[in-house]
């Protein structure tokens, strides 16, 4: 029997970059907020320090930071004819737990998504016709504008320590910069990352081929920054351990750096971690939350916290979970195609080529998260003419590295032996003179890709596990041989001395690692047929109940997903101090 | 509180001084490169003969056997088992990994597609037991004899067998799976950190020129663009 606790105005589930951020705005504001993290608290001093963080085997292979298959996981299906099994390990993507969540171990990479991605369904079918949009592809409008969203990217990218170079300022294109990007108020919080040599080769690739390179913006301090909210950062050491680890040098833009301990700080703010909700409660009548369940993973002891407010900020496929698992909405079908939580489930695209050149040295474990250079010319480049390709979305191309560590990147030319001494003398040689050009594409929904209860495999609380159902699509089969060919041919115009070439990816597999970028499940729209949350984020069933994460995303982009992450916490935040909290109730009525 | 409690001090304390203790770390890692360097290069041999907590005396040899071909002495590196590839193996599968750790474990177990991954009913350290077994078994009835009593010639065939799924194992074991995790706790051994007991002396990362855990790189990005860099390799007992 759980024990019912005494009323909180505001429960978050989940303590990374989202939860981090509402907790800090709203116990501002005066509210009582209790963050439920089913993880531990890490402390970055203690738990990132040098020389035990840099450990490969420890957080790569073994992933100490990542969430515990063993628990819960997910099961696992390219589409709805065949068996879903589970994910017995993790692989494609790594969701993180504890305190500061995949806040604590991604890389920083921090986009602008605009209004291609917002207003998708419109700008195709007015630029190609309703006919370019195939039957089964259901991308939708977002309901939320690049406009609206705009001061809160920069809120989050000066919060984060975001490095870059602004490619538009209030409509000025500036030179260096990203010149399809959307117009920005201001630059970036710090100036670009020093760029390595690998970024530089192909910067002066990618211009001669007449395309606009940039330096990736990303959450990696290119020297030491005080942000807005008096939290500091080191500056980046380069050190080529960022992804998958904690950052000792306090370098990484990171909840746990800053939001989480400021609202720690708030005597209105209180963390239980090794706290695992499982389900949120409803009302009689269903038209309210009332708090959540859950238990304590230290003795098993169960609660019942009750909350005027139920802020879901778990990751993104969490949050889908706890919103079937609590029968909240509609549960999506994508034979009868009714129901609306699970659907548009998306991931990412990506296809690399490696280029070995026997007179360079690359150095590759000299890199900082985000020591990319980037061009976005098929990506937000709306001049570039999707019609004679025929798919809809877009693909960034990017030289340089984010990670050599060498269990994981030893990289050799195709037809090299796997043992003996013919690998290990081209190991030798080719692993400080090589260097890599990835693409990474946008997802379009499908109707088939989604997630649903399991029928058959429980987690370890006795609760279905999600089954996820996922495939490419021709769509993203297309922009794949497409974006293949466009690598090949810069990889080709840098006269390497030997050339793994790009090729498209036609399948998903579980295995190896592709990206932690899996989005929608509940999403956002303007209308509650099509969508599970409003654009605030708020459920169009249960007014008190706000889902908030990359889950919310009716799409995937080519682009990591923090940076709209983070800036709709903070615009949701705002729209529940400043509306919501006055008036609560539907903020769009339906 | 106490189970939740944090240590608000310490954390405040790493986050204003991450520059200075980032800072500090490069004052930590000169010294102890200098004495690496003064050190001989090769001055761990391999033990006269190496203890095991896992694998038994059949196992031991197959894999003494297999880290010995993979790796090769030669003037690039000693033999698997002179940089200590056994002995990482059989921490691997004694350890918490090689018990099925962090591994989901419910059935109902089916085959699946290769794009579900890994479904077996077994740990990792159960599956490399059983693997052993099929795979002597096989060179058993091929050879007539096991693979460690194998010439090189042999041990080649077999393993470029294993690697192509061309050996089918009588019972049922998927030699894929098999061979996918052989393969995987030998690169493990040779490029990760020598406190797991293999990559002895760092020799895996002195044969690519990988640093190891050097603390700091912000000078070096501009100083070493289009230069090899080369700083002795440190390993984290080099720092602890």
């Amino acid at each position: 029997m759980a024990t019912k606790l005494k009323e909180v105005d505001v429960v978050v589930v989940g303590l990374g970059w989202t939860g981090g951020i509402l907790s800090k705005e709203l116990t501002e504001a005066g509210l009582k907020v209790v963050a439920l993290e089913r993880g531990s608290l890490p402390s970055p001093g203690k738990d990132f320090a040098v020389p035990y963080i840099r450990d490969e085997l420890r957080y790569v292979l073994r992933h100490e930071l990542m969430q515990n298959a063993a628990r819960d996981t997910l099961t696992i299906r390219n589409n709805p004819s065949q068996e879903a099994l589970p994910m017995r390990r993790l692989g494609s993507f790594l969701p993180g737990e504890g305190v500061g969540g995949s806040g604590t171990h991604w890389s920083g990479h921090t986009w602008r998504w605009t209004d291609m991605e917002f207003k998708v369904r419109s700008m195709y079918e007015e630029r190609y016709g309703k006919s370019f949009i195939p039957a089964d592809m259901t991308i939708q409008d977002w309901g939320i504008t690049y406009d609206e969203l705009e001061p809160y990217y920069d809120k989050f990218e000066y919060t984060a320590a975001v490095s870059g170079k602004a490619g538009n300022i209030k409509g000025q294109i500036q030179p260096g910069g990203n010149p399809f990007e959307a117009p920005r108020a201001r630059d970036y919080a710090l100036p670009a990352l020093t760029p390595i040599l690998s970024g530089v080769m192909f910067a002066e690739a990618a211009k001669n081929n007449g395309y606009h390179p940039f330096p990736r913006p990303s959450a990696n301090a290119s020297r030491a920054y005080t942000n807005p909210d008096g939290s500091k950062y080191g500056a980046c050491q380069y050190c080529g351990y960022c992804q998958r680890f904690g950052c000792e040098a306090n370098a990484k833009g990171s909840p746990l750096v800053s939001v989480i301990p400021i609202a720690m700080r708030n005597p209105n703010f209180e963390l239980r971690t090794n706290s695992w909700v499982t389900k949120v409660l409803k009302d009689s009548d269903g038209k309210r939350v009332t708090g959540v369940t859950y238990t304590n993973v230290l003795n098993g002891e169960e609660f019942e916290q009750p909350a005027g407010i139920v802020l879901l900020c778990a990751y993104a496929i969490n949050n889908v979970h706890l919103m079937l698992l609590s029968d909240i909405g509609a549960p999506y079908d994508p034979v009868a195609q009714t129901g609306v939580v699970g659907k548009n489930y998306c991931y990412q695209n990506g296809v690399g080529a490696t280029l070995f050149f026997e007179d360079k040295s690359f150095n590759p474990f000299i890199s900082a998260g985000g020591s990319n250079v980037t061009i976005d010319d098929f990506n937000i480049n709306w001049a570039f003419d999707r019609g004679p390709h025929g798919f809809v979305g877009g693909y960034n191309v990017a030289g340089g590295f984010n990670s050599a560590l060498p269990i994981g990147y030893r990289p050799v030319p195709r037809g090299t032996p796997q043992w003996g001494k013919s690998w290990k003398a081209a190991t030798a040689k080719w692993y400080q003179t090589a260097m890599t050009i990835n693409a990474s594409g946008s997802v379009a929904a499908n109707r088939y890709n989604c997630f649903d209860l399991d029928p058959t495999y429980r987690n370890a609380f006795g609760q279905p596990l999600m089954r996820m159902t996922f495939d490419y699509k021709e769509n993203e089969q297309k922009m794949g041989r497409h974006a293949a060919a466009l690598v090949n041919t810069i990889a080709k115009s840098m006269n390497p001395t030997r050339l793994n070439e790009a090729s498209s990816r036609d399948s998903w597999t579980v295995v190896p690692y592709q990206s932690t970028h899996n989005t929608g499940g509940t999403i956002m729209g303007t209308n509650p047929r099509d969508s599970v949350l409003n654009k605030y984020l708020q459920s169009w069933d249960c007014h008190n109940l706000f889902v908030v994460g990359a889950n919310v995303f009716p799409h995937n982009a080519s682009y990591n997903p923090t940076g709209p992450v983070g800036a709709l916490a903070y615009w949701t935040a705002d729209a529940i101090k400043n509306v919501y909290r006055k008036n609560p109730g539907p903020l769009v009525h339906a | 509180m106490d189970d939740q409690s944090f240590d608000r001090r310490n954390f405040l304390k790493g986050a204003v001084v991450g520059g200075a203790a980032a800072a500090a770390g490069t004052v930590a890692v000169a010294p102890t490169a200098e004495a690496q360097a003064q050190q001989p290069a090769a001055a761990a041999a391999a033990p006269a003969s190496p203890a095991y907590s896992f694998l038994n005396i059949e196992e031991a040899a197959f894999v003494e056997a297999l880290v010995d071909h993979m790796i090769p002495a030669d003037d690039l590196t000693p033999k698997g088992t002179d940089i200590g590839l056994n002995i990482y193996i059989d921490r691997a599968l004694a350890g918490g990994w090689g018990k099925g750790e962090r591994l989901y474990m419910q059935g109902p177990w089916k085959r699946g597609t290769p794009n579900q991954g890994y479904q077996l009913p077994l740990t990792p350290a159960a599956l490399y037991r059983s693997g052993i077994k099929a795979t002597n078994a096989h060179c058993l009835k091929t050879y007539g004899k096991s693979f460690d009593a194998l010439n090189e010639q042999q041990r080649e065939e077999v393993l470029v067998d294993l690697s192509t799924a061309k050996i089918t194992f009588s019972d049922g074991l998927p030699v894929r799976t098999f061979w996918a995790t052989v393969y995987q706790t030998v690169m493990e051994g040779m490029f990760s950190d020598p406190i797991y007991g293999g990559n002895r002396d760092k020799t895996g990362w002195k044969l690519i020129g990988f640093p190891g855990v050097i603390a700091v790189h912000r000078d070096n990005v501009e100083k070493y663009r289009g230069k090899k860099y080369t700083a002795d390799a440190l390993g984290i007992a080099d720092l602890s």
